[in-house]
């Protein structure tokens, strides 16, 4: 069995004395696709940011690829909730793609033509090669948020982080978002926050709940109404997780 | 200072008012050349401030410089001997305090631009006898700029325009996206005091422009107007370039024809256009907006 990507045991984060995470224990696996399911300030995004390296644990241990987080950053690929940016910033679609290939350049070494190429490919998975040359602020909500995952694809990592790609984006584009992870998920690792109680379990491979504790939830299971109720502290919708195909040979070893 | 333009043309026995005319003057050809090469650092710092709202820190670095300018009266250095370092301090003394200890950027500018003068108004006190060119340090006297300072500018622009060369993908990524950036194994803040430092040099060209009181307008207007017209960042500076040589040329002659501060001038320019693009550049975006 190959040494799980991300490893975290007893992890606890205050922020500002705000207890945000508590002795949360999670392990993801080579091939996963794990959603992580939570109320707002549940702690989805900062547990994101552990293992990006930006926040620090007050306790416990994280391991991304065996690693102090904030080691592997060639490896990972972060496409962050909403990006505060001036729409008015004069940057191209491709040149905010092309950042992707940071991690994998050398100081004061320029974007060169592999860069170019990859990034185009990226911009062409997402479907948006025609809006390479477009200005940033010039894009919709659902295109913006595919020029992030085009950014996080360049750089051609084995690990993708998304924290709620689909918070702001309409229904037609959600589907389309999900569709795009369906395909990347056979080549990639894929950690994914969001609020989509009602969708994720057909596309996912195992979810996993937060609200400062972390509850695990297995292909197979089904998330009973009374748990996610305990989770928001109000009614929502029921998650039915089916096992998808081709990922039911890794149930054994998985664990929360 | 703006009393010598007057002084001078009272010697020519005809009034001259043609722009050609009055390059016959040294003084006025090392101007329009000042002009001229301290808008190439203009252009291109002024975009990162107007993109990363650097605005208020370069006043504040402007200012704590004045320090820097009492230190070399009370010396009797060249009053570039003590702008440079002073400047350079106050860049990273603000980059770290408010990047590193947690003080609000806005209170270690106001603290670093309030401790320069202070610093610069004492030492000047303590100096023996009138300080005769501490008003062309304020507010700039681009008649009296010699060779030597000309080949220092144009030194500097060198220097800035290597770095930005050097550092384009670096500073575009902490412009637009600094978390992005971090993730990607950038070192931010050694990347943010950088480009800190490159404003402090921008500032020591334009205190000889325009003085350390409108240095502001001159680093942010241009490239301001500039965005209107460019959706790339690179256009934006050599726009912005552009734009800061046409406001010191016209700013220069309106002030050479009506006998004006040619500082304060070449800051009216600047502004008025500013504003005009901005009442009408609202207007066409709305318009875009329909």
């Amino acid at each position: 069995m190959s040494e799980p990507l991300i490893v975290c045991e007893q992890l606890c984060v205050n922020l500002g004395g705000a207890k945000i995470l508590q002795g949360l224990s999670l392990s993801v696996h080579e091939g996963d696709f794990l959603a992580v399911l939570g109320p707002n300030g549940g702690g989805k995004t900062t547990l994101l940011k552990v293992m990006l390296g930006l926040v620090k644990p007050t306790s416990g241990v994280v391991k991304v690829f065996g690693k102090e987080p904030g080691y592997a950053s060639g490896r990972i690929g972060y496409v962050p909730q909403r990006l505060d940016f001036d729409r008015t910033f004069p940057i191209s679609a491709m040149e905010v793609v092309l950042m992707g290939r940071l991690s994998r350049k050398r100081l004061l070494q320029r974007y060169g033509r592999e860069d170019r190429r990859k990034a185009l490919e990226a911009l062409e998975t997402t479907g948006l090669a025609e809006l390479a040359q477009r200005r940033i602020g010039a894009l919709s909500g659902g295109e913006l948020q595919r020029v992030l995952i085009a950014r996080a694809l360049a750089g051609e990592p084995e690990l993708l982080l998304l924290d709620e790609p689909t918070a702001s984006v309409d229904p037609d584009m959600k589907t389309t978002i999900y569709d795009l992870l369906d395909q990347l998920k056979k080549s990639h690792t894929i950690v994914l926050v969001t609020h989509d109680t009602g969708t994720i379990g057909r596309h996912v491979s195992r979810i996993a709940c937060l609200n400062c504790t972390l509850d695990m939830h297995e292909p197979g299971s089904t998330l009973g109404r009374s748990a996610l109720d305990d989770l928001y502290g109000y009614p929502v919708d029921v998650v039915e997780h089916r096992a998808p195909q081709g990922h039911a040979t890794h149930q054994n070893h998985r664990h929360a | 200072m703006w009393s010598s333009i007057a002084r001078l043309k009272d010697t020519q026995p005809t009034r001259i008012t043609a722009m050609p005319d009055i390059l016959h003057f040294e003084f006025m050809r090392n101007a329009f050349l000042a002009a001229i090469l301290s808008s190439v650092a203009c252009g291109i710092i002024g975009t990162y401030v107007v993109i990363r709202r650097l605005g208020f820190i370069s006043g504040g670095i402007a200012h704590t410089a004045f320090g820097g300018i009492g230190l070399s009266y009370y010396l009797g250095l060249n009053p570039l001997a003590g702008i440079i370092p002073f400047s350079l301090a106050a860049a990273i003394g603000i980059g770290l305090l408010s990047r590193k200890a947690k003080v609000a950027e806005d209170t270690a500018i106001g603290a670093f631009w309030a401790a320069g003068m202070s610093i610069g108004v004492i030492l000047i006190g303590l100096t023996p006898g009138y300080a005769p060119n501490l008003f062309s340090y304020l507010f700039g006297n681009i008649l009296t700029v010699p060779d030597s300072d000309l080949r220092l500018i144009m030194g500097l622009d060198l220097l800035i325009i290597t770095v930005v060369w050097l550092f384009d993908k670096e500073f575009l990524a902490i412009s637009f996206d600094e978390e992005y950036a971090r993730i990607s194994g950038l070192k931010t803040l050694a990347l943010d005091l950088l480009m800190l430092c490159l404003i402090a040099l921008t500032v020591v060209i334009m205190v000889r422009i325009v003085g350390i009181v409108m240095v502001i307008a001159l680093l942010t207007i241009p490239a301001a107007v500039a965005r209107s017209f460019s959706h790339n960042l690179y256009r934006m500076m050599v726009i912005g370039a552009l734009l800061a040589a046409l406001f010191g040329i016209a700013g220069l002659w309106l002030s050479w024809v009506f006998n004006l501060a040619s500082g304060a001038t070449i800051i009216l320019v600047a502004a008025l256009v500013f504003l005009v693009n901005a009442l009408f550049g609202a207007g066409k975006a709305r318009r875009a907006e329909c």
